[in-house]
């Protein structure tokens, strides 16, 4: 237990403790054997109720001893009259109280207490309650009590707003308390549910989106505004207390969160070359088990999906190839439709005349994708979450929860206008909080390639220029489909990921002055000519062989890396890499 | 005369039954000295007794009339000896001064009369008739009680000590949890709330008290008051609810229902970490009485009362304060706690005001204010480091029982002397109540005190005289000069700070007022059995400057209110403020600061002075203390009394350990020591039977809100 003190004691106490120890064993072990014995002769007494009992109650976690024990119960309930049951298993709760009282985090314990308020003919759950609230004001967290205090309301049907005035309580006398504030986070939305509608006007302006409900970000487990702010304010008086109190802080970040994203087609992507479709999904599925079904020009056409690297089951993207001749054509117009059968939903994409390729697509923008994980909220609601948040910052420098929220709140406030600060507070959250500091450092980059993301598509280009921003880590690749340039030079990137394989427009990719090692990410790019990477750590033959799924190769450089050193090098490339006409080491 | 029966020869002669004295006589006792411990009045407690209402309009009375007596028996002179000479003691008590009684209650208009007619005698909580049919009485014969003959004038006086009646299994002692079930005072046990306090939740305190009580009173044994239990328990039960308050509470009512009140003539708290509740833990005594948490510390400040967020749970919760005071607070109690670790904070100011101290650590007013006059409550004069040290010992305090530092005993502070005693007359202890020492005699060879000459005339030898400073005639001091405390206690008809719920024990800060010295205010509720229902019992102390009506007066009316006079406008005037039933006002002596040398004693008295206008009782105890250790300097001051239950028997296993099996629970594991001890604390988390070995080894206090 927390902060206990331990007893040291003398050889002879130790000498006498061993020796009752072992009394007390011999016991125990011949108790336990009369108790198999019994069950293996299916015995389903009195005395085996009794000799599990007694056992159990110096030992509760004994989960062969708890089944055996519902086999007699369950055996007795057929010999019994209806009172005599009711009686045996009433008797059962007190034992259980017992056995709580020695370990108050017994599993098992805890677990036939249920069984037995399942089998009871007449539950008193305002015991149950009272048990329950006995053992919380013990130990407020205790996990075991909580999963069966939940199980309690469940079957009692406490009211809602009951169990939330019981979370006030405990909250108020202790907030440290990550159980009550996540039941708090159960209750409020079905308590105080978010109505869809109005909808905000921060999503007004969206005229290219369907204005049904079901928009990506209105899902369930959302709480009313009325309440939210409440809510605001009680774990702001939290957090303002005690600000190195993490519970609170989460239980901030879910307020302030969103829910998941709608699953749906985000891009469909056609190529007369190499007569390929590319389809980007929301999120990572399994194209192969959805039911997706490609419809050209109204056939519905027999497709093998594929995923961007074979090392994904799931995966934002998935490709394939059409019979060859389907759209080779320039000179046809072409409709598709993606059809995912499964969620009802699909995208149409129509390939013109004369184009060599096209896609359609929501963007990032349109989606509001990087509002971090933040809400929707209105602006002025998190505007003044800011504030707050700034001025416990003046109080608390250092402080990595307030720092770290703020990061959040600007994100989902405005995420480029807000960058310089961002970057920062980033500097600020690895000093105070070393220990972390790759998780910052990647958690930097991500938002990085965000705000990059952003201004690209604002820009309308299809270039992406990331050089110089400190990135360890590359992530939201599904996003960049569609980009056919890409500068990475000057980060600390250590490797091109599977998920580099999704940047199936891409020609040229500069990444100079990383620290790479691995290419596995550039895998199966049908377009890739151009390779720089100078200055990076690749040290072997087999690190480049990724290479060699990219058709189109030509150009590679491979000055400053470690490899440069092998012998034969040149040749062993030109025997590796064909393709490639200009190799520079 | 009875007292003849006394024997004439004991170990230690006690003369008064205040704290200090009643501590000693339980010390000496406990190892095995044969204490004689006598008081002249005829209630225990001393100036520290608590008195039903109509017991201390009688005591009012008795006590102005014994100053005209006087008594001037000179049998005793027979009873010396060649070579002895003696040295006379007072026989009156003057400690008390300018009682003055006002009745704002309606019915009459001249209070003292119609308040002295239906008083009976001056009886502290425990009528005697009472006390002869109890039948708990038996439960812990004292040899006192077989030995001691009755004083002459009021039968016998030599029971043990009336907390005793109350000690049915459903008490609450400081070492237990409010609501666990075992009954265990050991100190392991009280480890067992330092955790688990922290974790009870306010709420359930306030639940879970009132109703315990009602069980105490309900099942407890036949209590002394001879109203019907029943009806009580439903009354002191019932919410009160506003309108029933509306209803005047007469003088009559009050009277009538004289016996719920126990009204304290000194008012203090325990520090949940003071020295007097570990004195209570550590001897054990603690089960001899029930407490309940002081559930709020409140103030005055801009002519309002308002709650001080003090504990983490407070500042959380508290509506007064912006999120960022929320984190000033929190930032400055946090470093108090552990102040010593920052000199740097602090150093400058140490030849500094704590106030100016404060100015600079970026609180607003009101929080200034909450730190200074009701954390630290030291006056605004105090050095920076009187002011850290009283915040940390606060701070400290925090979380052990509850949200407040602070604890009372139920039935009121009169009850500690009592408890004291009782351990005392459970180890052999003998008492006479009534009973007074009329002379020390000297042995004027060695100037020793060799025996005392008892009212009764009979010469009792011993080797050590413990005396009340009170009982020391003029003659025999120095040139002392005494301090005096101005007291006032008042009944209300509601509490200073309503709120959600009625029952709240609220410590009230008012910080000075023009020029005027602090005054702590302790508001009482119905549950903390110190007053009738639907009232409350306010105690009001400070230093004195003047009279206590001229030192307390001016707080009185700024926060209370009196009735309008003859019926009209009732209830109208003033009604944000409680209104006046009845009020006491007297100045006790404070003979705390006097040094020993001021008094010509012989070597082997021992001199214990009398309350002080502290908020603790740590001068009190420390002075016990003290004492016990030139009387017997090679014993240890109150060990451990064993706990019948916690008795461990030589082979047995102790309780708690489930049904004889005990660790080996798990025996392939082949655990090591630290598993059992881990068990050990885990049965202990949930309040189990005792293991005395745990006891001793108590670790060290951990600061509150602690995870």
């Amino acid at each position: 237990m927390h902060g206990r003190v331990k007893l040291k004691s003398t050889a002879q106490q130790e000498e006498e403790k061993r020796k009752e120890r072992e009394k007390k064993l011999k016991v125990y072990l011949a108790a336990r054997d009369a108790c198999f014995n019994k069950r293996k002769e299916g015995v389903m007494d009195d005395e085996a109720l009794q000799l599990t009992q007694q056992l159990l109650s110096s030992n509760p976690d004994f989960a062969t001893l708890w089944n055996y024990r519902r086999e007699i119960l369950l055996h007795q309930e057929t010999v019994r009259s209806g009172d005599e049951v009711q009686k045996l298993y009433e008797e059962e709760l007190s034992f259980l109280e017992g056995c709580l009282k020695v370990n108050p985090k017994s599993y098992g314990s805890w677990h036939h207490r249920g069984w037995v308020c399942s089998r009871i003919p007449q539950p008193d759950w305002a015991r149950e309650l009272g048990l329950c609230d006995r053992c919380l004001s013990l130990d407020d967290r205790n996990f075991h009590c909580w999963d069966y205090r939940r199980m309690v309301v469940k079957l009692s049907g406490v009211p809602v707003n009951q169990e939330l005035q019981f979370t006030d309580r405990l909250i108020g006398s202790n907030f440290s308390n990550y159980s009550s504030w996540h039941y708090r986070s159960t209750l409020l939305p079905l308590l105080h549910p978010h109505s869809p509608e109005p909808p905000s006007p921060l999503r007004q302006p969206r005229p290219s989106r369907s204005p049904e409900p079901s928009s990506p970000q209105t899902h369930s487990h959302r709480v009313c505004e009325e309440q939210l702010l409440k809510e605001y304010e009680l774990v702001q008086n939290a957090f303002f207390t005690d600000p190195n109190d993490q519970s609170a802080w989460f239980y901030y970040r879910w307020l302030l969160g969103r829910a998941e994203r709608e699953e749906m087609i985000s891009c469909v992507f056609v190529s007369r070359e190499g007569e390929r479709v590319v389809v980007a999904f929301s999120r990572p599925v399994n194209a192969l088990a959805v039911g997706l079904v490609l419809v050209v020009d109204g056939q519905p056409l027999q497709v093998d999906w594929r995923s961007a690297h074979p090392r994904f089951g799931h995966s934002p993207v998935w490709i394939c190839e059409l019979p060859p001749g389907t759209i080779s054509d320039t000179s046809n117009e072409h409709n598709l439709t993606v059809n995912w059968t499964e969620k009802h939903t699909h995208r149409d994409c129509a390939l013109y005349t004369g184009r060599s390729e096209s896609w359609c697509r929501d963007s990032a923008t349109d989606q509001e994708l990087f509002r971090s994980e933040l809400s929707v909220e209105k602006t002025s609601v998190l505007q003044s979450e800011l504030q707050s948040c700034t001025q416990l910052l003046e109080l608390e420098p250092e402080n990595k929860w307030c720092v770290l929220t703020i990061v959040l709140l600007m994100r989902a406030l405005d995420p480029l206008g807000y960058e310089k600060e961002t970057l920062a507070h980033f500097e600020t959250l690895k000093e105070v909080d070393s220990m972390r500091s790759s998780y910052y450092s990647d958690l930097c980059s991500k938002f990085m390639i965000e705000n990059t993301i952003l201004k690209m598509e604002y820009a309308e280009v299809r270039v992406f220029s990331l050089s110089g921003k400190k990135l360890t880590t590359l992530c939201h690749l599904d996003q960049l489909l569609l980009v056919t340039h890409i500068n990475l030079s000057s980060n600390q990137l250590q490797a091109l990921p599977p998920q580099f394989a999704m940047l199936q427009c891409l020609e040229v990719l500069e990444a100079d002055d990383n620290v790479i090692e691995s290419l596995c990410g550039l895998y199966h790019l049908p377009r890739l000519e151009e390779v720089s990477l100078r200055n990076n750590q690749i040290s072997r033959l087999s690190d480049l062989k990724p290479l060699t799924s990219c058709p189109k190769l030509t150009r590679l450089d491979l000055r400053g890396n470690p490899i440069i050193q092998i012998e034969n090098i040149q040749s062993e490339l030109a025997e590796l890499l064909p393709t490639v006409t200009d190799l520079l080491l | 005369m009875a007292a003849d029966n006394l024997p004439t020869e004991f170990d230690v002669v006690i003369l008064g039954t205040g704290l200090t004295e009643s501590v000693i006589a339980a010390a000496c006792s406990r190892v095995g000295q044969r204490v004689l411990h006598v008081d002249r009045r005829n209630y225990y407690a001393g100036n520290w007794a608590s008195f039903t209402f109509n017991g201390l309009l009688a005591w009012i009375e008795e006590y102005k009339e014994q100053q005209k007596a006087a008594d001037s028996d000179e049998g005793w002179r027979e009873k010396l000896e060649e070579g002895e000479e003696p040295l006379l003691l007072n026989q009156i008590d003057t400690s008390l001064s300018n009682l003055q009684v006002i009745c704002y209650a309606s019915e009459e208009p001249e209070e003292e009369e119609e308040v002295t007619t239906p008083v009976a005698r001056p009886t502290p909580q425990i009528p005697d008739t009472a006390t002869e049919e109890r039948p708990g009485k038996s439960q812990a014969p004292p040899t006192g009680e077989t030995q001691a003959p009755p004083t002459q004038k009021n039968g016998t006086q030599s029971e043990p000590p009336p907390a005793e009646e109350r000690d049915t299994p459903n008490e609450a002692t400081p070492t237990e949890e409010k609501d666990t079930p075992s009954q265990d005072t050991t100190n392991e046990g009280t480890e067992t709330i330092e955790t688990q306090g922290e974790a009870q939740p306010e709420g359930s305190q306030e639940e879970v008290d009132p109703e315990q009580q009602a069980e105490g009173e309900g099942e407890g044994p036949q209590e002394e008051q001879t109203t019907p239990t029943e009806g009580d328990t439903a009354q002191s039960q019932e919410p009160s609810p506003a309108e029933a308050k509306k209803k005047k509470i007469t003088l009559a009512k009050i009277l009538k229902e004289g016996r719920r009140f126990n009204i304290d003539l000194v008012s203090k708290l325990l520090y949940s970490r003071g020295s007097l509740v570990n004195l209570l833990i550590k001897s054990n005594v603690s089960r001899y009485a029930e407490f309940k948490n002081v559930s709020r510390i409140l103030t005055y400040r801009n002519g309002k009362v308002e709650q001080v967020p003090c504990s983490r749970a407070d500042v959380f919760g508290s509506k007064q304060l912006t999120v960022v005071e929320k984190r000033m607070l929190m930032k400055f109690l946090t470093f108090c706690l552990d102040y010593e670790q920052h000199p740097e904070e602090y150093l400058d100011f140490t030849e500094r005001s704590f106030w100016e101290f404060l100015q600079t650590k970026k609180l607003t007013e009101n929080l200034q204010h909450f730190v200074l006059h009701s954390i630290a409550m030291v006056p605004p004069g105090a050095r920076t480091g009187e002011g850290l040290r009283a915040t940390q010992h606060f701070l400290r305090c925090l979380g052990r029982y509850g949200n407040t530092p602070f604890l009372f005993p139920l039935y009121g502070m009169g009850e500690i002397p009592q408890c004291f005693c009782r351990m005392c007359a459970v180890f052999g202890g003998i008492y006479c109540l009534r009973h007074s020492v009329q002379c020390l005699v000297l042995d004027k060879e060695s100037g020793r005190c060799k025996a005392v000459i008892d009212t009764c005339g009979q010469r009792i030898s011993c080797n050590h005289f413990v005396v009340e400073e009170g009982y020391i005639r003029e003659e025999h001091r120095r040139g002392v000069a005494y301090r005096q405390i101005s007291r006032a206690v008042l009944i209300t008809d509601r509490s200073l700070l309503p709120s959600e719920s009625e029952q709240q024990i609220s410590l009230v800060t008012v910080p000075p007022l023009q020029g005027g010295p602090a005054v702590q205010v302790i508001e009482l509720c119905s549950s903390s059995m110190t007053c009738m229902p639907g009232t409350f019992l306010v105690h009001l102390t400070c230093p004195s400057t003047g009279t206590a009506q001229e030192d307390l007066a001016p707080v009185v009316s700024r926060l209370f209110a009196e009735p309008a006079s003859d019926g009209e406008d009732q209830g109208e005037v003033d009604s944000e403020k409680p209104t006046l039933l009845w009020a006491l006002y007297y100045n006790m002596r404070d003979s705390t600061a006097v040094d020993r040398s001021g008094y010509s004693l012989p070597s082997n008295v021992y001199l214990c002075t009398g309350p002080d206008p502290a908020l603790g009782s740590d001068h009190a105890i420390s002075q016990a203390e003290s004492v016990f250790q030139q009387l017997l300097p090679d014993e240890e001051f109150c060990p451990p009394a064993p706990n019948p239950e916690d008795i461990v028997y030589d082979g047995e296993a102790p309780q708690g350990e489930g049904a004889g099996f005990g660790e080996p629970a798990q025996p392939e594991r082949g655990e090591g020591d630290g598993g059992e001890e881990e068990q050990k604390a885990e049965s202990e988390q949930d309040s189990e039977g005792p293991q005395t070995d745990v006891a001793e080894h108590n670790p060290t206090p951990a600061p509150p809100a602690e995870e």
